[in-house]
C-alpha cells in the first residue's frame, strides 16, 4: 500500500468574532501545505480571517461509549441555568 | 457480541434515528450501514470529480472572459464538494487512495450523466440548468440524513451549489433570446440533456430494491419516482418560460395529479450506460486515471520532502 | 486614443492571459483534489486582473471594442505576452517551474506598479498583489518541494527550469511602449528589476537544491507577437467562439 498525504483537520474564525469552528478535512503532505490548501478548499467565498490546522492523527476524541458517564450527570443541573432562579414580574431584563 | 446483544444494538440505532438523532463516525453501527454509507457517499463524490470533466472541457472555450471565470469557477467548486464528501467518506475507515482504486477499477459507480458528451456551448448551460437542478433535488433531501458527516457536507453543498444552476439557466436564457442559431443551440442541447437528466433519479420505484431500507436511515426522503416527478414538474415552466420545448411528444399537465404526465424513459439506455457502455465511459475514466498517474510522482515528492523537514526538526531538537 | 497606454494594457495583461489559459487547462487534471483547486485559484485570480484591464483598456481605446474582444478577436500577431507563459502543462513539474519564474517577475513588477501615476493601473496593482503574494509562496513552496523531495521529483523538476529558463531573459525587455510609459512615470521600468530577479530565483532554487541553469541565449519575440508554434493551439481554443459565432452575445 502506498503512503498517502496524511489527514487535517481545518478550523476557521469567521469575520463576525466567533471562534475557529470545524469546516471539515483534507489532505496534504505538511502543516504548510495544509494551510495553504486550507485556505484554497474552505476559504473560496470568504469565509475566514484565520485558519488552524491540526493533523488528524493528533486529536483524541472522547469514547461514545462513556456517553452516559461524561455528558448524563450534567443533564439535571438546572441551577446552572438562569430559568432555575424565580424572580418577580416586575424584573424585566435579569 | 452474542446475537442478541446485536440485535438490541440495532434497534436501539434505529430507534436513535427515527428519533432525528445524528449517527456520528465513531458510534456504534451496523456494517450494513456503514457499506452502504461508504457506497453511496463515494458515489456522489466520485460524480463530482468525474462531473469536472465534461464542463471542463470548456473552461478553455467559454465564449466571454464573464462566462470563462463563472465555468472555471464552478468546476472547482465541483472539486471542493467531490473533497468534502470524500473526507466525510473516510470518517467510515477508508482512505481517499482505497476510494479512487474503487473508481479507477470500475469497482466503484459515478452518476451516469457525466458519460453523455459536452459538445457545444449550450451543453454548458443545460449541464448547470438540468443535470445541477436534478442533483440539487437529491441534494436538499440529503441535508437531513441520518449519517452526520454526510448531512454535514450536504448543508455546505447545498449553500454553494445555489449558484451552479443559477449560472446553467442564465447561459440558456441567453441562448434562447439570442440569434436562431444559438436558439437552436439551445433546444438542442435541451433534448440531448433531458432524458438523461430524468434518469439521474435512477430506476423506476418498482424496480429499486433498496429503497425501504435507504428511507429508513434518510438517505432517501423520497423515492425515485417522486424526485423524478418534482424534477419535470419545476422543469418545464421553466422551459416554457425561455421559449425552449421538452423533447416529450407526451408531456402534458394532468389536472387531478398536480402534475405532469410524461413519456416512458428508454431504460435500456440507463443501463447500458451504468453498466460501462455510455459514449464517454471509457474517456472520462482514462482522464481520471492518468491524472491521477502522472501525478504520483509529485505526491510522493511532497511527502518525501515532509519526511525530511521533520527528520531535520528532529535532529535538531535532539 | 494614447496607443502606447493601449498597448502597455495589453503587454500586462496578456501575459495573465495566457497563463491563466494553460492553468485552466489543467482544472480537474491536478495530482491531487486539493492541488486541482488550488491552481484554479490562481487561474481565477489571473482572469480576474485581465478583466481589469482589458476593461480599461477598452476605456482608452474609447470605439466598440469591449473585454472580450480584446481578449478573443486579434490576430496571433497582436498578442504580445512573453513566450513563458505559453509553454505546455508538460507535467507538474513543468507546470510549477513556469508559474514559479513568471510569478516572482510579476511580483515584482506589481509593487512597482502600485506606484504608477496612472491611478486605474494602480489600483489594479495594489488589488492584484495580495494574489500574487500568495501566488509566489505557492509556486516557492512547490519547487522547494519538488527539487528536495525524491530523485525523480528533483530530476524532473531540474529539467523544467532547465528548459523554461531560456524565456526569462524576456520579461525584462522593454517595447517601444513600455519605453514611453516608463518616460511618462506610468509603467514600471523592469531593466532595474532584473537583478534582484535573478538573484531570488537562485535563492529559492539553491534552497530548493537545485542547480541554476547557466545559459547565454536566451528566446525572445513574444513581446513583438512572434510566438512560439503553441500559441496557435491556444488561440483556437481561446477565440473558437468568438470566431465561430461572431457578432453574438453569450
Amino acid at each position: 500500500m502506498k503512503k498517502e498525504w496524511p489527514l487535517w483537520e481545518v478550523f476557521v474564525r469567521s469575520k463576525n468574532g466567533l471562534e475557529h469552528r470545524h469546516f471539515g478535512s483534507l489532505h496534504a503532505a505538511d502543516a504548510e501545505m495544509a494551510l495553504e490548501n486550507a485556505r484554497d478548499v474552505y476559504t473560496r467565498r470568504n469565509e475566514g480571517v484565520s485558519i488552524w490546522v491540526v493533523e488528524s492523527k493528533n486529536i483524541t476524541a472522547s469514547n461514545p461509549e462513556h456517553n452516559a458517564e461524561l455528558f448524563e450527570p450534567a443533564q439535571d443541573k438546572v441551577y446552572r441555568h438562569p430559568t432555575f432562579y424565580d424572580l418577580p414580574d416586575e424584573i424585566k431584563h435579569m | 457480541m452474542s446475537e442478541a446483544q446485536i440485535k438490541s444494538l440495532e434497534e436501539e440505532f434505529e430507534a436513535r434515528i427515527a428519533r432525528d438523532e445524528k449517527i456520528e463516525p465513531k458510534d456504534w453501527m451496523p456494517e450494513k450501514y456503514r457499506k452502504t454509507h461508504i457506497r453511496q457517499m463515494s458515489q456522489h463524490a466520485h460524480s463530482e470529480i468525474v462531473g469536472m470533466l465534461p464542463e471542463g472541457n470548456w473552461i478553455s472555450r467559454a465564449p466571454s472572459l464573464r462566462r470563462k471565470v463563472a465555468l472555471l469557477a464552478k468546476v472547482q467548486d465541483e472539486g471542493g464538494h467531490g473533497l468534502y464528501l470524500y473526507s466525510a467518506t473516510e470518517t467510515l475507515g477508508i482512505t481517499r487512495d482505497e476510494l479512487f482504486e474503487q473508481l479507477h477499477t470500475g469497482k466503484a459507480k459515478y452518476s451516469s450523466i457525466f458519460n453523455y458528451p459536452a459538445l457545444t456551448w449550450a451543453d454548458i448551460g443545460a449541464i448547470g440548468w438540468l443535470v445541477d437542478g436534478a442533483a440539487i433535488i437529491n441534494q436538499v433531501a440529503l441535508c437531513g440524513t441520518s449519517f452526520g458527516p454526510y448531512a454535514r457536507a450536504m448543508v455546505r453543498i447545498c449553500k454553494e451549489e445555489s449558484f451552479h444552476q443559477r449560472q446553467g439557466y442564465e447561459i440558456t436564457l441567453k441562448l434562447a433570446q439570442g440569434t436562431p442559431e444559438q436558439k437552436a443551440m439551445a433546444q438542442d442541447a435541451l433534448n440531448r440533456f433531458w432524458w438523461p437528466s430524468l434518469m439521474m433519479f435512477g430506476p423506476a420505484d418498482a424496480d429499486s430494491p433498496n429503497t425501504e431500507q435507504s428511507m429508513k436511515w434518510k438517505l432517501k426522503r423520497k423515492t425515485n419516482d417522486e424526485l423524478r416527478q418534482q424534477f419535470i414538474d419545476q422543469t418545464v415552466p421553466q422551459a416554457e418560460l425561455i421559449g425552449l420545448t421538452i423533447p416529450d411528444p407526451d408531456l402534458k399537465w394532468n389536472e387531478e395529479k398536480g402534475g405532469y404526465d410524461s413519456g416512458e424513459i428508454d431504460w435500456d439506455e440507463f443501463w447500458q450506460v451504468v453498466k460501462g457502455h455510455g459514449p464517454c465511459n471509457k474517456e472520462r475514466m482514462k482522464a481520471r486515471v492518468s491524472a491521477w498517474e502522472n501525478g504520483e510522482w509529485v505526491r510522493d515528492a511532497a511527502l518525501a520532502h515532509a519526511e525530511k523537514q521533520q527528520d531535520k526538526k528532529l535532529n535538531r531538537a535532539g | 486614443m494614447n496607443t502606447n497606454l493601449y498597448n502597455y494594457l495589453l503587454g500586462i495583461a496578456d501575459n495573465s492571459l495566457i497563463l491563466g489559459q494553460r492553468l485552466g487547462e489543467l482544472c480537474g487534471h491536478g495530482p491531487s483534489l486539493e492541488t486541482d483547486i488550488a491552481l484554479t485559484n490562481i487561474s481565477l485570480d489571473l482572469f480576474g486582473q485581465v478583466r481589469s484591464y482589458y476593461q480599461y483598456a477598452a476605456k482608452v481605446a474609447g470605439d466598440n471594442r469591449d473585454e472580450d474582444t480584446i481578449a478573443m478577436m486579434r490576430p496571433e500577431r497582436e498578442y504580445v505576452s512573453v513566450l513563458l507563459v505559453e509553454q505546455p502543462n508538460t507535467d507538474f513539474g513543468y507546470v510549477i517551474a513556469r508559474q514559479f519564474l513568471f510569478d516572482v517577475y510579476h511580483y515584482m513588477f506589481l509593487t512597482e506598479l502600485q506606484n504608477s501615476k496612472d491611478e486605474t493601473l494602480a489600483a489594479i496593482a495594489k488589488k492584484s498583489i495580495k494574489e500574487v503574494s500568495y501566488h509566489v509562496r505557492f509556486s516557492s513552496d512547490w519547487i522547494k518541494r519538488l527539487g528536495d523531495g525524491t530523485e525523480e521529483s528533483h530530476k524532473r523538476i531540474q529539467n523544467a527550469i532547465n528548459d523554461l529558463w531560456t524565456y526569462t531573459d524576456e520579461l525584462f525587455h522593454q517595447t517601444e511602449a513600455d519605453k514611453e510609459m516608463i518616460n511618462e512615470g506610468v509603467g514600471v521600468d523592469t531593466s532595474k528589476l532584473k537583478e534582484q530577479y535573478y538573484k531570488h530565483i537562485s535563492e529559492v532554487l539553491n534552497e530548493a537544491t537545485l542547480v541554476v541553469p547557466d545559459l547565454k541565449y536566451f528566446q525572445k519575440g513574444g513581446k513583438q507577437g512572434m510566438h512560439t508554434e503553441h500559441m496557435g493551439y491556444i488561440l483556437a481554443e481561446l477565440q473558437y467562439m468568438q470566431r465561430a459565432y461572431p457578432n453574438m452575445s453569450w
